[in-house]
């Protein structure tokens, strides 16, 4: 392996403190990968279509078919598997559907009675058969990815990990699935009735989708398990939902999602039981961890659903606000020839609390729109301008919303300030215009002209 | 199967031959359908030809079936029995000359596309099985919402387009799938008065190049405005013929009159005594 010098590297820049050995941590982080990776290219669809608790039964159902397959033919890589596991998982989708149908029970609890029947009955057979042959019905909850190293097959004169192998079929059939039906996949999830009046049928597309949820699931279990590979499947595509509003940024963005949580997850696995004093922890495990911990991420700090995102746009606008109300306040008292206020007082008048006038003020300070003139607030002559547009804005809203709203005078000023702060040069032109360009408001205060 | 009630007028055969001696195909024609449920019948033989080349209102109060009957028409839901014809065949052989506007309500619009993409849906029959959308397929969905008059709204995310935009968006894509007979569902619904104008004039364009368009329709008043002719449907066609002489009082209380609920209850009754043997 190559890569010897770069681990070196990181090992020096980040005292992480665990070893790593290319021959076998490389390989589990690519496998990791490429189950990741495989999962959540139709993850993506699972979540668009709403179907993210289908993926999760079709998970934890295909147990009992890989446990009768392995019952039968007594190996654990053999095509069979993946028969029998695809056989459960399309009866799991059926199932749902007519239990659905015929109980008239809602999808969810539909969906409910059928895997956890199937997962039982997996699990029961699993337990009854361990003995006799070679499955640890550990290892088909959890998966050993640690283990899957050792266990090699030839390709092309070399060693390489059968799990890889399986794994890499998988993700390029996944792959070209969703490369190949791309547009018919968007469609199909988008608006299922258009699609099928144009001969796209969304039940083939749900059944095909179904058909390779299983077989990912079971090309995943010996790595992730069959608990884990659920987090796979929905939790990159779900963070990739909340980073953009384009479907095939989404696809990509949760393709590297789930190679940062697979290398992330193997590192923290290394290395976090190493600092509090423990042996390494399962790495399956810690890749779902990451996701998670990637998907909390994208939850708070996502620009379309981020709550972070929200706070802080929130606050910037709230701020924009009271800048406006200081500069339009100070433009009044001037109008008035009053005395210049104090920062305190203006305040108090404005009900804005001491943080947020001092950063208020300190924004103004910077822009050049505010002096100092001993402890009293002056405007500049760029400060005045603002304030001059902002009452413009103000007062004509106010004739505006008499004018022409027919509201009452009384009622006026509270709106005519929420709009003011969001007027630009043209919507008062053309205020102006509707109102037949007045010189004093409703209340008999000049209107200041366009500065 | 229930037995259906009696019939009592002519209402629900169909008025016109399949070929009318014109030379014009029926774009429609629509003979004893029947759709149910879960065993109840939500529309009972329905029968109807539409003309050729008009815009018609299908018009009945909620609930009276006008959506079950576009989905029943496009083989979206199974019929209970009956036929359809479109342009003389089965719905099947003729999907690509039928465009269909859905109720705004039955996508989510959270989806992950634009404008454009959703336009571009109206293509994809054209375009084909795993074929991608090509430049000038973009191109062709960019003018139909230039044509709906949103053209600079085409890279928006669909959620962020008001509800009126967002009819529009579903507008252009029926129009790019240049079809002959349009269906749609509801599209002046909540939509204010500009966009209505602009939708009216995208119907009346329609009909001027030859094409029919059927239109679910709440508002009465404007029936006789935009429509020439008119199916008026409450689980049974109560009435249809050309708004002039069939958008009468008479007819309007017969669909929107208490007459039909008793058909609903009767129906109900038989359900819950059958489902408690
Ligand atoms: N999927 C469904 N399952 C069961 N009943 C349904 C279903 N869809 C509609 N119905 C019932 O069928 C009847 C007709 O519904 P439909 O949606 O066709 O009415 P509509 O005329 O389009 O009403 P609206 O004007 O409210 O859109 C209603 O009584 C409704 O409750
Ligand atoms: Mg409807």
């Amino acid at each position: 392996m190559t890569g010897e010098p770069f681990v070196a590297w990181i090992g020096q820049m980040l005292p992480l403190g665990f070893s790593w050995s290319w021959g076998l941590d490389g390989w589990i982080v690519v496998i990791g990968s490429l189950a990741a990776v495989a999962s959540s290219l139709l993850g993506n669809f699972l979540v668009l279509r709403k179907m993210s608790m289908l993926g999760d039964a079709i998970t934890h159902a295909v147990l009992p078919g890989i446990a009768v397959a392995f019952l039968l033919t007594q190996t654990r890589s053999s095509p069979a598997m993946f028969v029998g596991a695809v056989i459960v998982g399309l009866l799991t989708a059926v199932f749902t559907e007519w239990i659905r149908g015929a109980g008239g029970v809602d999808e969810g609890a539909s969906m409910g009675v059928v895997f956890t029947s199937l997962f039982a009955l997996g699990l029961v057979i699993l337990v009854q058969t361990a003995d006799a042959v070679d499955l640890d019905p550990n290892c088909v909850l959890y998966g050993s990815i640690e283990l899957t190293p050792l266990d090699t097959v030839s390709v092309g004169g070399r060693d390489v990990p059968r799990a890889a192998v399986v794994l890499a079929v998988v993700t390029v059939v996944n792959a070209l699935f969703v490369l190949l039906f791309f547009k018919e996949l968007r469609l199909t999830s988008f608006d299922p009735a258009l699609a099928t009046t144009m001969g796209f049928s969304s039940k083939w597309m749900h059944y095909g989708l179904m058909i390779l949820v299983s077989v990912t699931a079971v090309a995943c279990f010996e790595s992730v398990g069959s608990i884990l590979v659920v987090a796979m499947f929905i939790v990159p595509a779900a963070a990739a939902y909340m980073l953009t509003d384009r479907l095939g940024v989404m696809i990509a963005i949760s393709i590297a999602l789930a190679i940062v949580s697979a290398v992330l997850g193997h590192v923290l696995a290394l290395s976090v039981p190493a600092w509090i004093g423990y042996r390494s922890t399962t790495t399956s495990g810690m890749i779902a961890v990451a996701a998670g911990g990637l998907f909390f991420a994208a939850a708070t700090l996502g620009p379309r659903h981020g709550v972070l995102v929200k706070l802080v746009r929130r606050q910037l606008l709230s701020l924009r606000i009271l800048c406006d109300d200081i500069v339009a306040s100070l433009f009044r008292g001037e109008e008035l020839e009053q005395q210049p206020p104090t920062a305190t007082w203006l305040a108090g008048e404005l009900f804005a609390s001491n943080w947020s006038m001092k950063t208020a003020l300190a924004m103004l300070r910077r822009r050049g729109e505010v002096a100092d003139q001993d402890d009293r607030l002056q405007l500049t002559h760029v400060g005045r301008e603002r304030g001059q547009r902002l009452v413009r804005s103000h007062r004509l809203w106010e004739q505006y919303l008499v004018d022409r709203a027919g509201s009452g005078a009384e009622r006026i000023h509270d709106q005519a300030e929420r709009f003011e702060h969001f007027t630009d040069r043209n919507l008062r032109d053309e205020l102006a215009k509707e109102t037949d360009t007045p010189v004093e408001d409703p209340h008999g205060r000049p209107i200041p002209d366009e500065s | 199967m229930l037995n259906p009630p009696e019939r009592n007028d002519d209402a629900n055969l169909p008025t016109a031959a399949r070929d009318d001696g014109t030379g014009a195909e029926v774009p429609l024609s629509v003979y004893d359908l029947t759709v149910a449920y879960h065993r109840k019948p939500v529309i009972w033989d329905v029968g109807f030809d539409l003309p050729a080349g008009q815009l018609i209102g299908i018009v009945g109060p909620n609930g009276a079936g006008k959506s079950t009957l576009l989905k029943a028409v496009m083989d979206l839901i199974p019929r209970a029995s009956g036929r359809v014809r479109v342009f003389g065949d089965t719905y099947r052989e003729n999907r690509h000359r039928v465009g269909y506007v859905p109720q705004r309500e039955s996508v989510d619009w959270q989806f992950p596309v634009s404008a454009l993409d959703v336009v571009a849906m109206g293509l994809y029959d054209k375009i084909g099985w795993c074929r991608p959308v090509r430049k000038r397929h973009r191109e062709q969905a960019r003018e139909a919402l230039g044509r709906v008059g949103i053209g600079d709204l085409a890279d928006r995310q669909i959620s962020q387009l008001s509800g009126g935009q967002q009819q529009r968006t579903f507008l252009a894509r029926a129009l790019v799938q240049d079809a002959d007979l349009y269906l749609m569902d509801e599209p002046f619904a909540a939509v204010d008065a500009a966009t209505e104008r602009a939708i009216v004039e995208i119907l009346r364009d329609l009909k001027e190049r030859g094409k029919t368009a059927a239109v679910i329709h709440h508002d009465l008043q404007t029936v006789p405005e935009y429509f020439d002719y008119v199916v008026l449907l409450n689980m049974r066609v109560v009435a249809q013929g050309p708004v002039s002489q069939t958008f009468t009082q008479d007819n309007l209380q017969k669909t929107y009159g208490g007459r039909l609920t008793l058909l609903d209850e009767v129906t109900e009754a038989m359900r819950r005594r059958e489902s408690s043997l």
